[in-house]
């Protein structure tokens, strides 16, 4: 398939009264037409200043982009003017966020921040936007479309808040859709609904979605291709079945080593979870050597003075590491 | 899993909020049925799990069961005493005996203490220990909780999340309790931290003989520290049972639901799932559904479910539900 | 490939999360932090030193004190009172700087203790009132209920009442009943008592309905559930925990209650209510400069100059500790 969006060496910083802070540090990946991809970190990790960079929407100052490119469909986002941006957001790339309650204006209708979009881009009449607008609110499963659409934000439950923001985000059908963390603030039940929602229409639409989380869980059921990043660098890409049975990056083995399992019993006397020992770094210093040094049980003596690019291992999996831990499933 | 007395016996709790109108003379027009009626037991060193999701009145349970919130109607013994009728000298004595850990690391520490207050608070309160043997134990619960004793004087605002959440463990080890009720302690943690502070609340409890009441919405971490489950839903307890026998053999049909919905960190096996989705929100406390509360939104109920409240029966050994169709 | 190491570790996937546990706790190295100290009070001192009228208005201050406090090194109290009819409304000369005003008295010097009697009535005011204040707000917001109601009402009611009519009958009715009082070498007349008693009396109304609010918000935060579940008895929680997290807007309005004294003195002396002379205030100066505004300008001006720096400089000051103190504001 065609690459949607190809992101090269992006770097951002921020500049405050502390320091600098290293947010983003030569990070690439592409994204090809119609593929769901999962961008997955704790947090700091630089995973939404990545996908907020690339939509311009990080405020300048303190933000700065400091480099590298992003082009869609091979025109590169960050040479491009603020009103040509604005045709860029919502028509061809759409951004749904985590607490949807502060990104729905809660003093106007739900009808009027949805026909809003859809005048802007779409060059809809208010009737007609209004017609498109119900037919959104029944696509992502509300109820009562046409009494809801002159609710306000508040009176509506978060996951049913969350489908509005898809609802919205899809107005326009764009060609990739970016979900930072869409389900973290909900529950469960509710987080299964909206990830069968966005699945089934990314099918229908044949869009590209980018979903941001720190669950490896929702990761597992969710993307074609895995990109893990730490400290603001991509530590390990791969494929997703790869990446859960064959992580190559000391960071990734660990994440995954330190996961309760639901479906497993916890056999025999006393096992723990592996946990991480000490913290990630502070992003305020310029990275030296490999972010991971400190924590990670596999380091070298070069892990600490050289940074390890991003090297291809295998089919579809790249890690950034000296040292490659070749993990197999044993019988 | 302990056979003798249990340190917490919880009968027929209920905590309702009452919603209010009017502002000189306020009449009351309706009530919040946050907690509607549980019962539980907890035996001393176990590790009982209260799962659910938002709304369903885990938190509240917790905090009235430790008599923060005053109990509407019901029963609460801890360690022998009873804690809706314990006044002054006793009450004090339930306060040293169960503490609390918060779910919310930067909310739950007075911003404006140092480490050192907040840690030997409960000593003062309780009259313990002089000021000097205080001090070592406040470094003392500072290296059990793998924080450096150097640390007593700084303010919460330059800890981590973790390590605030830490610190809060510690205050809540300073009194030597038995019991502490945890509630949701790892939720506003990072993946790799929840790790660290769930090993160190099972080598505290090792360690001590400690109980625990586990408050939380991650059923793979429950599934990994309790020893028994107990899931609630809208204000009372569906389903209770062995940790094991619940969750591979789940009774209830919302138990069932809850634990489909729960992602697989493995992607063969999560495309293999069945997951039931769940229609509709979780409805009001303020108005719950008729007979069985989860009537509205569960895949095989039938309209007996809609008019008679489901029994609170064993249906195998351990294992407890409230459910017509089991 | 150079550069890297092809290491094989062999893993169950179902082993994930097993590791072989230590039946005491583990010893990891206890975490410290990297960063050195910074207390609360270091964080706002950073904030507030940006603020360049802030700092204008802390220099204008110290200056005033200076003024009022040390000039009395230059002037004896007996000099300000000195009276010479014979060298009465004479305008600013050398030998009288600013002037002397319709008794013969060097306006100048009168300025200086006059100045020391109005500050010092804006300092004890604000104590009274801040007191008075965070004892109503602190205990309303916390119990609430009855002893709300009662304490609210209380408050709205004085606050109703116009504030220059509770001063003039409160100066009415203690006027002439309270007896000298001696502080710092200078004696001074019961009637500066007074004023400070119903200054303070008329303004913690204002002060009360703030921490009120601070404390019913306060109050729902978790670390005060926390020291509910530690046992901690009420009054602790209210003094020790929930009050110093309310200090920012304490500050700020006693600041402000500082300027407002000044001019409350000022206006009450304009009245002929306050401090009874030969004793100076610069309000009562005002008040004896009535009849001669056109024609000996100096009697109000100099005066009047010292109450708007004051009150200028106060407001700035107060501005600075607004920004400095508001936790909200993440900027450091």
């Amino acid at each position: 398939m065609p690459i949607l969006l190809e992101v090269t060496d992006l770097m951002t910083r921020f500049h405050t009264a502390e320091g600098t802070v290293f947010a983003v540090n030569g990070v690439s990946f592409s994204i090809e037409e119609g593929e769901t991809v999962a961008v997955v970190g704790e947090s700091g990790c630089g995973k939404s200043v990545t996908m907020m960079s690339v939509l311009r929407l990080i405020p300048i100052p303190p933000g700065e982009i400091a480099g590298g490119t992003a082009c869609y469909r091979g025109v590169d986002l960050f040479k491009k003017t603020e009103a040509e941006m604005e045709l860029v957001r919502g028509k061809e790339i759409a951004m749904v966020f985590q607490d949807p309650m502060t990104s729905l204006n809660p003093v106007l209708t739900i009808g009027r921040q949805i026909t809003e979009t859809l005048i802007r881009h779409e060059f809809l009449e208010k009737k007609d936007a209004e017609l498109k607008a119900i037919n959104l609110l029944e696509k992502v499963g509300i109820p009562e479309p046409i009494r809801r659409l002159g609710d306000y934000p508040h009176q509506f439950s978060g996951g049913m808040r969350q489908r509005v923001m898809i609802a919205m985000a899809l107005a326009c059908t764009p060609s990739l859709l970016i979900a930072d963390e869409p389900t973290t603030a909900l529950d469960v039940t509710i987080q299964a609904q909206i990830m069968e929602l966005v699945l089934s229409l990314r099918d229908q639409l044949h869009m590209a979605v980018i979903w941001i989380t720190h669950d490896l869980g929702v990761v597992a059921g969710l993307a074609r291709r895995v990109l893990v990043m730490y400290a603001g660098y991509i530590v390990e890409e791969a494929d997703v079945e790869d990446l859960y049975s064959k992580p190559r990056h000391p960071y990734t083995l660990a994440l995954l080593q330190a996961l309760p399992r639901v479906d497993r019993r916890r056999d025999a006397h006393d096992h723990r979870l592996k946990s991480i020992p000490g913290s990630p770094p502070s992003l305020l210093m310029e990275p030296h050597g490999c972010p991971f040094v400190i924590r990670c049980e596999y380091a070298e003596d070069r892990c600490k003075t050289e940074n390890p690019p991003l090297r291809t291992i295998g089919m579809n999996h790249r890690i950034a590491c000296w040292v490659d831990i070749d993990v197999e499933p044993s019988k | 899993m302990s056979e003798q007395t249990p340190i917490v016996v919880v009968k027929n709790l209920v905590k309702h909020f009452s919603v209010t109108r009017g502002i000189v003379f306020q009449h009351k027009i309706g009530a919040v049925r946050a907690v509607d009626g549980i019962s539980l037991t907890i035996g001393e060193g176990e590790t009982l799990g209260l799962v659910g999701e938002s709304g369903c009145g885990k938190t509240t349970a917790g905090r009235t069961l430790l008599g923060l919130y005053v109990a509407t109607s019901g029963e609460v013994m801890i360690d022998g005493h009873n804690v809706r009728k314990a006044r002054g000298d006793e009450l004090l004595l339930i306060r040293r005996t169960a503490q609390i850990i918060f779910q919310d690391p930067y909310a739950s520490l007075n911003p404006r203490w140092t480490v050192n207050a907040i840690v030997s608070e409960p000593m003062r309160v309780h009259h313990l220990l002089s000021g000097s043997e205080r001090t070592e134990r406040v470094a003392e619960l500072m290296h059990l909780v793998g924080l450096s004793g150097r640390l007593v004087n700084r303010f919460p605002h330059e800890f981590s999340g973790g390590q605030r959440q830490r610190i809060g463990i510690a205050r809540a080890l300073a009194s030597n309790p038995k019991f502490i009720v945890c509630d949701e302690p790892i939720s506003a943690l990072d993946v790799s931290i929840q790790a660290q502070v769930v090993n160190l609340l099972e080598d505290l409890q090792d360690q001590f003989r400690l109980t625990y009441l586990f408050i939380a919405h991650d059923l793979s971490m429950v599934r990994h520290i309790c020893d028994r489950v107990a899931v609630m839903y809208l204000g009372i307890i569906v389903e209770l049972g062995e940790r094991n026998e619940l969750y591979e053999h789940p009774l209830h049909p919302y138990t069932t639901a809850l634990l489909s919905a729960v992602p697989i960190p493995d992607p063969m096996k999560d495309r293999l799932r069945k997951r039931i989705i769940l229609p509709g929100d979780v409805p009001s406390p303020i108005d719950p559904p008729s007979g069985c509360r989860f009537h509205p939104r569960c895949p095989i109920a039938d309209e007996n479910c809609s008019r008679v409240v489901p029994e609170w029966r064993l249906a195998a050994p351990s294992h407890w539900v409230a459910c017509h169709k089991v | 490939m150079p550069g890297w190491i092809p290491v094989s570790v062999t893993i169950d996937p179902g082993l994930y999360n097993m590791e072989p546990s230590t039946s005491i706790i583990p010893s990891l190295t206890p975490d410290d932090l990297e960063t050195p100290p910074i207390g609360l009070g270091q964080l706002a001192w950073r904030r507030f030193r940006r603020h360049r009228p802030a700092i204008f208005g802390v220099i204008v201050l110290v200056l005033l004190f200076l003024y009022a406090f040390s000039g009395g090194f230059f002037f004896t109290e007996k000099y300000a009172n000195f009276t010479d009819t014979s060298r009465r409304l004479l305008s600013p000369s050398a030998a009288h700087p600013f002037g002397t005003d319709t008794i013969g008295r060097d306006v100048l010097a009168r300025s200086i203790y006059g100045g020391q009697i109005s500050l010092l009535i804006g300092l004890t005011a604000v104590t009274v009132e801040t007191i008075l204040g965070i004892l109503v707000g602190a205990l309303a917001g916390y119990y609430g209920g009855v002893i709300d109601s009662v304490l609210m009402r209380i408050t709205e009611a004085m606050l109703n009442i116009p504030e220059i009519f509770l001063l003039i009958v409160m100066a009415k009715f203690f006027g002439g009943k309270i007896p000298e009082v001696a502080i710092l070498g200078r004696s001074y007349s019961g009637s500066v008592v007074v004023i400070v008693v119903i200054i303070g009396l008329t303004s913690w109304m204002y002060l009360a309905r703030i921490v009120r609010a601070e404390f019913l918000s306060l109050k729902e935060n978790e670390f005060v559930l926390a020291a509910r579940a530690t046992g901690t008895k009420n009054l602790d929680i209210i003094f020790r925990h929930i009050l110093p997290n309310s200090i920012a807007p304490i500050i700020v309005s006693a600041t402000l209650g500082v300027a407002n004294a000044i001019l409350a003195e000022a206006y009450i002396s304009f009245l002929g209510l306050g401090v009874q002379p030969p004793t100076a205030t610069w309000g009562n100066m005002l008040d004896g400069a009535n009849n001669y505004l056109d024609t000996a300008p100096w009697l109000w001006f100099f005066p009047g100059l010292l109450i708007l720096l004051t009150v200028l400089s106060i407001n700035f000051l107060g501005d600075g500790l607004r920004d400095a103190l508001d936790p909200r504001s993440r900027a450091v």
